[in-house]
């Protein structure tokens, strides 16, 4: 059986459709992951260890284990205790919170770098502990990681296609869709391929040009 | 927590388990050979064959590794290329984490300094004997702390086979989700030994790493 891309035009829809998803759902689980990773860095340097303690056991079984195996666990663990989230909200929680944890560790790191000098300017001009880290220290810790981060977010966007097993119809599972209709596995796979590829190149030109504003900006 | 359950399934995880460490074991070696081969590529002082190189760490690193593995075992067939799912699975996975290889290894080799080539070169030696006596070996020590990196994310990359019923960890756990409907457990027990797997993994970088350090 040779190739044959003349099926491909097809199903252009099923495919922008799946482009669609894909983006959505990684802008969703970068969103989460971003945003995740600030709380559970402060958590883990700030709180007290009742708190900081289980978490650390958390980011350290999220650190360990396949991000597959993870989702698996989501999706199942939540429908065994009566949640029934949409495969989408699985996914992005799934993608969101593994790459959380990867992102808490560079905002840890970043957050102890930040001048002890900072921290006592802002206590001494009246700010409270919270209100230092929020306005004063953190703005400076995420600063320093964006690059970092960027790598974690286009990271995700490939451990997107994950999400293609628990049912999220993104790229790879609209992919799949096509070939069982037409039994033409590489043609379609290759689509995805460059589709990702494409998606992947715009989404480290965005990254560039932020990173050139944050440095901009010191 | 069922543990009665978990009694009963774990010598099916031990077994799956000893998989997983054999895909990561040929992955790992593949993935070395394609990241030295890619490393050289990238040096080449051939435009060529640096664009070659080039290209081969864009694509792969550009594009999910859960799409090179579907494309190489299901469209394979297309192309001539049988494979069954565990030979799929320790190519895919290899070309794959070969490219984040070449980036380490050829880091490792342009970060040793410049001046070491122009002495080398200075004292009579060829281009391949500087490489060879003197860059290489610099390089080396250099390298083993990020090729830890990369054989870590590596052996969780093995998971990605259980798309293709490999039966690895993930696959069995996944399998035992489905049959028992109990995700927590199943986790518990296939995170377990992955994070044996790679601590034990991670003490053996480390202790290279001591080892060919010089102090």
């Amino acid at each position: 059986m040779g190739l044959d891309f003349s099926v491909v035009p097809g199903f252009f829809d099923v495919i922008m459709q799946g482009v669609f998803w894909t983006i959505a759902i990684t802008v969703a689980a970068a969103v989460l992951s971003f945003f995740g990773g600030i709380f559970f860095a402060v958590i883990a340097l700030y709180a007290p260890r009742v708190i900081s303690w289980p978490m650390k056991g958390f980011e350290w079984l999220f650190m360990g284990t396949p991000l597959l195996l993870q989702l698996f666990l989501i999706y199942f663990g939540l429908i065994q205790i009566g949640i029934d989230l949409p495969a989408f909200v699985a996914g992005s929680l799934g993608l969101g919170l593994h790459f959380a944890v990867y992102n808490s560790e560079l905002i840890q790191t970043s957050i102890l770098a930040v001048d002890k000098g900072q921290m006592e300017a802002a206590r001494t001009l009246g700010l409270s502990r919270g209100q230092s880290l929020r306005y004063i220290v953190i703005p400076q810790a995420v600063r320093d990681v964006i690059p970092p981060i960027g790598n974690n977010m286009i990271a995700l966007l490939k451990d997107s296609a994950l999400v293609s097993v628990i049912g999220v119809t993104e790229l790879t599972l609209s992919a799949q869709l096509a070939i069982g209709r037409t039994y033409r596995p590489f043609e379609f796979y290759a689509v995805a391929a460059v589709c990702y590829y494409i998606i992947n190149l715009g989404m480290e030109a965005v990254l560039r040009r932020l990173e050139r504003r944050v440095q901009a900006s010191r | 927590m069922d543990i009665d359950l978990i009694l009963r399934v774990y010598p099916h995880f031990l077994k799956a388990a000893v998989l997983t460490i054999e895909l990561s074991v040929l992955t790992a070696i593949l993935g070395l050979i394609c990241g030295s081969l890619g490393a050289a590529a990238r040096l080449s002082r051939l435009k060529a064959i640096r664009f070659i190189g080039a290209a081969y760490v864009s694509l792969f690193r550009g594009t999910p590794a859960l799409i090179q593995l579907f494309l190489l075992y299901f469209g394979g067939p297309q192309i001539g290329i049988q494979l069954d799912a565990f030979q799929a699975g320790v190519i895919g996975l290899g070309l794959n984490i070969g490219a984040y290889m070449t980036e380490t290894i050829r880091g490792a080799i342009i970060s040793v300094h410049k001046g070491q080539t122009e002495a080398a070169r200075t004292l009579g030696m060829s281009r391949w004997q500087a490489t060879r006596y003197v860059i290489l070996p610099q390089a080396f020590r250099l390298m083993v702390r990020p090729l830890g990196v990369n054989i870590n994310a590596l052996i969780k990359g093995t998971a990605l086979v259980a798309a293709i019923s490999v039966v690895e960890l993930t696959y069995t756990a996944q399998r035992y989700i489905g049959s028992t409907y109990k995700p927590f457990e199943m986790f518990i027990l296939a995170g377990v030994l992955y994070m044996i797997i790679i601590y034990a993994t991670g003490r053996g970088i480390s202790w290279l790493d001591k080892k060919v350090r010089i102090q």
